[in-house]
């Protein structure tokens, strides 16, 4: 965070308390259900977009139009229906408060709930928010002094308007819209996301910061982010997701896009906690996302995810190795309780030389969940010096839940070095007892042994949301004991 | 005509021939409409993955051999562990050969399929065990519907087999091409205990194309000790399909040495009905050439106390293809559980593909459980050491390779046939070291 101090904040807030606030009425404006041409033209139609962006989103449009909802992954979920959803959820009004006292108690309380209000917010110093909600992103905050830098972070609609050239040549260079099912589905029908770039040889002062949340019931959210680190320059984006109970599945195909030039190095933090289902295992997000990086010459991506919520994850943050010398990361957490599923690791691509890549998750399921690890990691027959090395550990509590593990290992190239390591285990009662002896209370001592086992990746989360990560385990596990 | 057509206008003729008073008449039946339903398995299914057979669909093979083919015992030799005495069901072009064969019903029953499902005195095992653990998958199916011959095996209880028993499957090569389907069936009865050579080779360079299916039943404290030698021609192929049913306190052991062939499918599958059982599965490939081998293997746990090992290596040079797709599959009941998977890989040419696919399903949680895959290269500073005391450098990196794959050679109790195999490596890397490990 370095230069931004805390002299700078103050400065800061007394001039601009609240602008940032909320510019958000509960009431919005939903178009109907149900999805065809009329709705992608008039989504872009609504977002003022270009000629050549309606054409890009109708052409993914008829791209999803042939395809079939992949059922390979190892979860099993009444389809949703994609005619049943509203494919846009606006905030119709946009007043600006003067006061806290003008927001919405309702939105408050929701956020003090999950925690992050805004004062807590704003004490963290340097955490630049931008809140999108219901895919509209209604604020940004300390965007000056990202200007100053040549930062440009914003929503990704804002980006079209005034950053055409760049969201031109980067939007689908990742993630094309033919990828896969859901992420054919987000390029026609994304309502919104974050846009960010960091010009050359910069180092971003400070942790950028995304808050999603799904509000409106039966609204999709379809999210769309790009983040473009040119040659030499360091970012570091979190991304914290969080949504209100809502009965009915909602739906999410978020679509991510790095893109970590010539030495650039990007760092992607996750924290996702939305609603998972009561515990009979009713309602619950759909977590259907395509997250990928295209690492160049020297440059390094690194994915941090700590994954609690959804009553169904499917995600695979990865990483296409190009650049010679270039290093992918991943991280992961996901914890799994009462009748939620997840599916979700990552995908090493080696085409570069002497190119490494790190896999470490940890997965933990309690209740009458299933957690499934499912990675790749293929070196291709130029990626000479290629080393790899995965652990995938995973942690059982209960006889009702599920562990699996589904590594693809695919070497092209003799000089490719791969380890790939996995152990699976409960927590031991001989652990319990020592701490129970110590007067540590089981739910507790639990807390204290799952912290333990997921201290490797939580070290890699940002500090602020290494604490709010800790909290959520406690949560999610909580009585999942007993 | 499509293979698939092939076979199923020739399964009436074949269902003709037979009659249908055959005991197994409606599992044949059964079997056919699942292999006319879903075909050959194509890469699109998900354990097929990384192996395709569509080049070896393509030939005429013939499926009925047109006439009884002999061979001297002179020219085969080779292939029987002949300085050990031991039991051998031989096949030729899929026909016995009561002339190469040394069967018995001394006792234990070393003896054919066909006579087991033609007489009545094997009813009751029939009966009880046949096609009961083959898992229902296109190509077990049409083994099935077209099973006929194969080795019959019954060890009743608290009987040793004092000799080895070996199962070889000749291809003359009198056809141009020609598909086999042998089918085995293998009961061993309580706290009996039996050790198994199988081997299919063909000795011609004419397309063969071999559907096997064996099915083994451990009951209770019985122990099998199966070896799988496949250094066939670059001719042919094999598909291979194992199942195994395990009751409390046996052991069952598979090795299987892959070192030739031109596609080699090995599904090995596993389940532990009883608590205590114990599975190995042990595996050497070495391969060169075009050659591609794919090991897919089961351990399905559903009892509890149970306990599994694989560990397979592979050393793969020019343009070969090594997969290995393994999986371990715990119930929730099979607490208490010790399951261990090791796939080891070195690639040594720039062409050589290796993919692995080890998987852990699990559903109890009192278990231990753990996997490890790796792919890489002998150890540079070990060559060095090697060589820097004058081991010049295609021995020392042949002795590596021996090192490599040495703790899967132990688990060969045969010495006879642990000799044989070393040989066979040896062959393989190309040197000779001048000493048996």
């Amino acid at each position: 965070m370095g230069k931004f101090t805390e002299d700078d904040l103050k400065k800061e807030l007394e001039t601009k308390e609240y602008e940032y606030g909320f510019y958000t009425d509960i009431e919005s404006e939903t178009f109907p259900v149900g999805l065809d041409e009329e709705i992608v033209r008039a989504i872009s139609k609504k977002k003022n977009e270009p000629e050549w962006m309606t054409d890009w989103r109708l052409e993914a449009f008829r791209i999803w139009k042939e395809m079939e909802e992949p059922d390979w992954a190892n979860v099993n979920y009444e389809k949703p229906n994609f005619q049943n959803i509203s494919y846009y959820s606006a905030p119709s009004t946009k007043p600006k408060y003067d006061s806290i006292d003008e927001v919405d108690p309702e939105l408050l309380e929701t956020f003090n709930k999950l925690g992050i209000s805004l004062e807590e917010q704003k004490k963290l110093a340097g955490v630049a928010v931008d809140i999108v909600m219901d895919s509209v992103s209604v604020a940004t905050t300390f965007k000056d002094t990202l200007a100053e830098k040549g930062i440009i972070f914003c929503s990704i609609s804002e980006a079209i308007q005034e950053h055409p050239e760049l969201v031109k040549k980067h939007i689908g260079s990742v993630v094309p819209r033919k990828d896969n099912f859901y992420a054919a589905l987000n390029s026609a029908v994304f309502s919104d996301g974050s846009f960010c770039y960091i010009p050359k040889g910069v180092r971003c002062p400070m942790e950028l910061s995304t808050y999603f949340r799904i509000n409106q019931a039966g609204t999709g959210q379809f999210e769309r982010t790009l983040v473009i680190a040119d040659e030499g320059s360091y970012v570091s984006y979190l991304e914290g997701c969080t949504a209100p109970s809502r009965d009915e599945n909602q739906l999410h195909a978020a679509v991510v896009e790095l893109i970590a030039l010539d030495d650039a190095e990007i760092k992607y933090s996750t924290v996702q906690n939305w609603f998972p289902g009561d515990k009979e295992g009713n309602g619950g997000v759909f977590n259907f996302v395509t997250k990928r990086g295209i690492c160049e010459k020297n440059a390094k991506i690194s994915w941090t995810q700590v994954e609690t919520g959804s009553a169904v994850t499917w995600k695979y943050p990865s990483c296409v190795l190009k650049g010679d010398n270039s290093i992918g990361e991943f991280y992961s957490i996901a914890v799994t309780n009462n009748f939620q599923q997840a599916d979700t690791g990552t995908k090493m691509i080696h085409l570069g030389k002497n190119t490494r890549s790190t896999i470490i998750s940890k997965g933990i399921s309690a209740g009458k969940s299933q957690n499934s690890y499912r990675g790749l990691v293929k070196i291709s027959p130029r990626a000479d010096n290629a080393r790899n090395f995965s652990q995938c550990d995973s942690l059982l509590m209960g006889n009702l839940c599920g562990a699996h593990t589904f590594p693809y290992i695919e070497a092209n190239n003799k000089s490719a070095q791969i380890e790939h390591e996995a152990t699976t285990s409960k927590i031991g009662e001989d652990q319990i007892f020592y701490c129970n002896q110590r007067g540590i209370d089981t739910e507790k001592a639990i807390a204290l042994i799952v912290n333990g086992f997921s201290k490797e990746v939580l070290n890699k989360l940002p500090m602020e949301f290494a604490v709010e990560a800790q909290k959520l385990l406690e949560i999610s596990l909580e009585g999942s004991v007993g | 005509m499509s293979l698939k057509e092939k076979l199923l206008s020739s399964y009436l003729a074949f269902e003709d021939h037979l009659g249908i008073d055959s005991p197994v008449h409606d599992l044949r039946a059964h079997a056919i409409k699942n292999f006319e339903d879903h075909g050959f398995p194509t890469k699109k299914e998900e354990s097929w993955k990384y192996t395709s057979l569509n080049s070896l669909l393509k030939k005429d093979y013939s499926i009925f051999p047109n006439k009884e083919n002999t061979l001297e015992l002179k020219d085969v030799k080779k292939y029987f562990l002949h300085d050990v005495d031991t039991y051998k069901v031989v096949f030729v072009d899929g026909v016995y050969s009561s002339f190469l064969s040394e069967t018995t019903h001394d006792g234990i029953d070393v003896c054919l399929l066909s006579a087991a499902l033609s007489k009545d005195k094997y009813k009751p095992v029939i009966e009880a065990y046949f096609n009961q653990v083959a898992k229902e998958s296109s190509l077990t199916s049409l083994n099935t519907a077209f099973a006929k011959e194969g080795a019959y095996l019954y060890i009743p209880k608290h009987t040793e087999v004092e000799k080895p028993i070996e199962i070889i499957n000749f291809a003359t090569g009198n056809e141009a091409a020609i598909l086999l389907q042998p089918r085995n069936l293998i009961v061993v009865e309580e706290n009996a205990h039996v050790q198994i050579i199988e081997r299919h080779q063909s000795l011609s360079d004419n397309a063969v194309l071999t559907n096997s299916v064996t099915e083994i039943f451990a009951e209770k404290r019985a122990f099998v000790d199966y070896y799988k030698i496949q250094n066939d021609r670059e001719s042919a192929s094999l598909i291979d399909h194992t199942h195994i049913k395990q009751e409390r306190d046996s052991i069952c052991k598979v090795h299987t040495f892959s070192f030739g062939g031109k596609l080699t499918r090995n599904n090995l599958n596993f389940y532990q009905y009883g608590e205590h059982c114990d599975s190995v599965l042990n595996g050497i490939t070495i391969l060169e050439g075009k050659q591609h081998v794919d090991h897919n293997t089961l351990v399905h746990h559903i009892a509890p106390n149970c306990e599994s090992h694989q560990d397979y290596k592979g050393i793969f040079d020019d343009n070969s293809t090594g997969v290995f797709n393994g999986k371990v599959y715990v119930e929730k009941e099979a607490q208490k559980l010790d399951a261990f998977q090791q796939n080891n890989n070195i690639l040594i040419s720039d062409k050589a593909t290796c993919n692995s696919k080890p998987q852990l399903e699990i559903f109890a949680d009192d278990v231990k459980c753990s996997h490890g895959c790796t792919i890489g290269q002998l150890d540079e500073e070990a060559l060095f050491y090697l060589r820097s005391r004058g081991i010049a450098k295609k021995e020392a990196r042949a002795l590596l390779m021996y090192a490599f794959a040495n703790n899967v050679l132990e688990g060969v109790k045969i010495p006879e046939l642990k000799q044989r195999i070393n040989k066979l490596i040896a062959h393989k890397i190309g040197v000779n070291l001048g000493f048996n490990l």
